[in-house]
Order: C-alpha cells, then sequence, then structure tokens
C-alpha cells in the first residue's frame, strides 16, 4: 500500500476538525463531512478547518485514497461500507459506554476480547483498517504536536493487520507530528482503547513503549 | 465591552475541617451560603450545575437557587448546566421561569448535554440518542421561552396544541446559554436557536476556542438573529498565593479526576499535566488572585467573551476554603480583571 495521498474526513464533531486541520498543516488535501449536506458544515470549515473542502460524506470518499472515521461510534452503523472498500481506513474511535451508551457488537466483542476496531473491520471487510488517531485527547491532539526531531516530540500509536496499511498510517502519524508506534494488529490496539494503559495519556516514546509493551506482554 | 463575573458550583461534597465529608445535606446548605456570599462579595452571577453522584449531590439546583434568591437582591442565578436531554423542556421553562418570578427577574439557564451523563440511566434514557435528545428539547425551549402559546410536535415527549405553558414571563425571555465543550455544530445550533453560547474549558489550551466567538458571530448573522454573548465556564481555585491555592486543590483534584476516570476510561492528572493546565496555556484558573486575574482577562480577550464563569470547589474541599476563595475571587481578582481590561 501507498502512502496516504488524500483524506476524507468522515465527521464535523469534537474530533474530525482537529484531524482535519493536522493533516491540512501537514500538507495533506482534505475533505470533511459531517451527516448531511456539505451547506451545513460550510461555515465551520470556513472558519475553523480554513482550506478543507466540505462535501457529502459519499463523494469525500470516493476522492480519497484514506478515510477517517471521526464520528461517534454509535454512529459508525450509518456508514455504507460499500463507499469505503478499497480504501485505506483510520478508525479513530472509540468504545466509551459511559459517553456513547452500550452497544451490543462491542460489549461483545470486548468480552471475547477483542478490539473495537476488530468490530470495526468486521463491518468493513473490503478495506484495510488502522487503529490511529484515537487516545490523545481532541482538546490536547493539536497543541501536542511537534515536527520529527523536536525535544518533546510526543508518540501516537498505529494498530493494524496489513503491515502495509499500518506503514502508510504510521507515516501519516510522523508527519502531522507525533512518533509513530507500530502494533502489529487490531486486537494489540487494545492499549490504545478507554481504559488501556496509554488512552488519554501524551506520552515520550519510551514512555508510550515501556507502557503499550509491558501491557501486550502480559497478554501472552 | 461590559464583562461580568460569575461562580459555578456543582454542588461538590465538603469535607469538615478534619477530612471528614459532610452530608449531603449540609453541603447544599453551605451551597446556599456561598450562593448569599457570592453577591456580598460583588459577583454577578451564581450558577448550580445538575449532578447525580455521591461526590456531586446536586440533582435539583433550582429549588437551591431558589433558597439563595430569598436571601439577595442582585445576583442573577441560573443553571450551569442543566441536563437538558434526560429533562422535559417544558418543566425546566416552568422551574426556571418560577425561578425569575421569586427573583424579581435574575433567573438565567445554561442548557447542555452535560459532561456527566449519570441522568441518562436515572430517567431511562439511552446514551445513543443523546443528539436527537438534545436538538429537539433545545428547539422546544426556544420556543418556550419566546413566551406565548406552543404548538410543537417530535419524538421526544408528548405534542404540545396551542399550549399556554405557565407562568408566563413578567419582562420577557430570561437568558438562556447552550453549553458548548468541543464540537462546533452546537455552535451553529447555538446560533439558529437564537441563544447565548457558553464555552465549558476544561482542558487544554483556551485559546483554541477563539475560532468558535467568530463562527458564532458569523452564524447568528447567517440565521438573521441579533449578536449574543459568549461566556466562558472554567474550573479553579483561588487562595491567597499560587503555592497555597495549589496545595489545596491539587490533591482534590487528582481524586474526582480518577473517579470520573474509571468511569469514562480516561487517564489520572499526573502532576506534569496539572502545572500543564494550571499555567498560561492551560484550562484551570488556580493560584493567587493575580495569577488567577492575568489569564481570565487574557483569555477574555483571546476569546472575545464577555462573561467569565469561574467553577469553584471540589469534593473535598472545606467549606472556609470555599468561602475565602469566593472572597478572594469578588473582591480581588474581578476589580483586577476588570482593570487589565480596562
Amino acid at each position: 500500500m501507498q502512502n496516504v495521498h488524500r483524506l476524507a474526513v468522515l465527521g464535523a464533531g469534537h474530533v474530525g476538525p482537529v484531524i482535519a486541520r493536522l493533516a491540512l498543516r501537514a500538507g495533506y488535501p482534505v475533505a470533511i463531512a459531517a451527516s448531511g449536506d456539505p451547506d451545513d458544515i460550510a461555515l465551520i470549515t470556513e472558519l475553523v478547518i480554513p482550506g478543507a473542502e466540505p462535501r457529502w460524506a459519499s463523494d469525500a470518499a470516493a476522492d480519497a485514497d484514506t478515510v477517517v472515521l471521526a464520528m461517534p461510534l454509535h454512529r459508525f452503523g450509518d456508514v455504507n461500507p460499500g463507499l469505503l472498500a478499497g480504501k485505506l481506513v483510520i478508525d479513530a474511535m472509540n468504545y466509551w459506554p459511559a459517553s456513547d451508551g452500550v452497544l451490543a457488537a462491542f460489549e461483545d466483542g470486548a468480552s471475547n476480547g477483542h478490539g473495537s476496531s476488530e468490530i470495526v473491520a468486521r463491518r468493513l471487510a473490503g478495506s484495510a483498517v488502522v487503529k490511529a488517531l484515537n487516545h490523545i485527547g481532541y482538546h490536547e491532539l493539536e497543541d501536542r504536536a511537534r515536527p520529527a526531531g523536536a525535544p518533546d516530540r510526543r508518540a501516537a500509536g498505529v494498530a493494524g493487520d496489513d503491515p502495509a496499511a499500518v506503514a502508510a498510517v504510521a507515516d501519516l502519524t510522523d508527519r502531522i507530528g507525533y512518533d509513530p508506534v507500530r502494533l502489529d494488529s487490531l486486537r494489540a490496539g487494545r492499549v490504545l482503547q478507554p481504559g488501556g494503559p496509554v488512552f488519554g495519556q501524551v506520552l515520550t516514546l519510551p514512555e508510550f513503549e515501556r507502557a503499550a509493551y509491558e501491557d501486550v506482554r502480559s497478554w501472552s | 465591552m461590559t464583562y461580568t463575573f460569575g461562580l459555578d458550583t456543582f454542588g461538590d461534597r465538603e469535607s469538615g475541617a478534619d477530612g471528614t465529608p459532610l452530608s449531603h445535606a449540609q453541603t447544599i446548605r453551605n451551597v446556599v451560603e456561598e450562593g448569599v456570599f457570592a453577591e456580598q462579595a460583588g459577583l454577578d452571577f451564581f450558577g448550580i450545575g445538575e449532578h447525580h453522584t455521591d461526590y456531586f449531590p446536586m440533582p435539583a439546583g433550582d429549588v437551591a437557587l431558589a433558597a439563595i434568591a430569598a436571601r439577595t437582591e442582585r445576583i442573577r442565578l441560573g443553571s450551569a448546566v442543566t441536563v437538558l436531554s434526560s429533562d422535559d423542556p417544558v418543566r425546566v421553562f416552568q422551574r426556571y421561569s418560577t425561578l425569575d418570578a421569586v427573583s424579581g427577574g435574575r433567573a438565567e439557564v445554561i442548557l447542555g448535554r452535560g459532561s456527566s451523563i449519570e441522568s441518562f440511566p436515572l430517567f431511562g434514557y439511552d446514551l445513543a440518542d443523546y443528539e436527537d435528545l438534545f436538538e429537539e428539547k433545545a428547539t422546544l425551549f426556544a420556543e418556550l421561552l419566546k413566551g406565548g402559546p406552543v404548538t410543537w410536535d417530535g419524538k421526544t415527549r408528548a405534542p404540545l396544541l396551542n399550549q399556554d405553558v405557565v407562568p408566563h414571563l413578567e419582562s420577557g425571555p430570561f437568558p438562556a446559554w447552550i453549553g458548548v465543550g468541543g464540537n462546533p455544530q452546537s455552535v451553529i445550533r447555538a446560533a439558529r436557536l437564537g441563544l447565548s453560547l457558553a464555552l465549558a474549558i476544561i482542558g487544554g489550551p483556551p485559546a483554541r476556542f477563539a475560532a468558535y466567538s467568530e463562527l458564532f458571530r458569523r452564524a447568528l448573522e447567517k440565521f438573521g438573529q441579533p449578536p449574543r454573548p459568549v461566556l466562558v465556564h472554567s474550573p479553579g481555585h483561588v487562595a491567597a498565593t499560587d503555592e497555597q491555592a495549589k496545595a489545596e486543590f491539587w490533591p482534590r483534584w487528582r481524586e474526582v479526576i480518577a473517579l470520573v476516570a474509571e468511569e469514562r476510561g480516561f487517564a489520572v492528572p499526573t502532576e506534569a499535566s496539572f502545572d500543564r493546565e494550571t499555567g498560561p496555556d492551560g484550562a484551570l484558573y488556580v493560584g493567587s488572585p493575580e495569577t488567577v486575574a492575568d489569564k481570565i482577562a487574557a483569555n477574555l480577550r483571546a476569546l472575545g467573551a464577555s462573561r467569565f464563569d469561574l467553577k469553584y470547589g471540589l469534593p473535598g474541599l472545606t467549606h472556609d476554603q470555599l468561602m475565602t476563595a469566593i472572597e478572594l475571587y469578588g473582591r480581588r481578582v474581578v476589580p483586577r480583571v476588570r482593570e487589565l481590561l480596562g
């Protein structure tokens, strides 16, 4: 899989605009879509995400090679998997029942030891799903981004089953301002979830690796 | 610009001098004293946020506000916030229009989904429906606030047909704000409904919200609404010195966030993250009167906001500590902010 060239961000709430701005700053063309008419988010785009293009979700996804899922997880069911077929999909969502309600599929998955992105990937069989950009709070994600080599740069996890897809998202993560930490399966991406050892934390690379790998090791 | 300054509480459960938690009832009585004292300290607004937990035992703040109203003359009184999604907009309107009557026109509401969502299961609502619930109920509330008979039909409550909802407002709509925690679509909603914008900034750099004030202004224009004010709500604590304020606040902050973190899966704060949030680019206003005043002035200016509400108190602080914080905020911080903003 090639690197990321053109992004579609689905979700214009808390998280989507932050990811869109980071990607724009790194030089990627970005289209953003909410659940409906792009006219509804035209003003938001102009003032809060200048440079992004507001579009219908289907158009944004069709023209992008990479689609970021940045809607509340309970709205994921509204996404048509066909739109994402053949795309690299970044799952930036979290299963957070206390905030978004209990979702049976994710509850069952968790009790079987599955990561939430594995459940997402099941619905998106035609896409390469990577879990990333989900574990640093949207209120900090932009503020803490730093160019490569900066002494106070922080790390961000990138988890997926397809190594080429993980490499592409790791490259994107690096370009938007974080040292990527690759995890070689969506299951291992559980460390990035709410309740996991790095969720909500903004850690340096050594701190992140220590926390994440120790946790992964403890499962085997 | 005319600036106003308020205090908000969640009914944070207080402790006695020996660290033993006070009863819910004593905490509520103390909140009433604090509201009365807020007026004496010169503040413009006292708000109570709806919560339903052992550490924030304050589900019916409007009752406490009415008690404060009976003992004050001037201070405005409101919710901060009302969790409208799990309430009935007709009842919310009736409770606050009653408060408006009792207080002689001093009621306000801040409507929110609420960052604490314990009311959803309590009242039988599904969290997965929160967008639809809030959208419908905020729209109905905006209609009720206009006064006059209301006709309304939706999915979240019984329809209203030319319904006269009492008590009638004596002097027009009272101020109503929509609480926004970072979702730009909520800013658009506030503008569309012609309500004011309350930015709840509880983490990260406040300056990132500057675009929201501009978004709000432009959206009001787009919807043909007159200009409306923007307020900033943030947590903090004032004591004689920075060191004392941090020493009092930090252990309680770590404790309460650890509780909430367990419920919601996020990280427990560290001393490093706390230092960041209490520094000039963070969201917490913890320090001496000078430190807190500088930060409020800078952020009101950066955000184009005309009101600042300090969410004071935390579970485990004492009534005496809170009374001191209120006095310092009203008598030292606010005059200094006014001076800085010229």
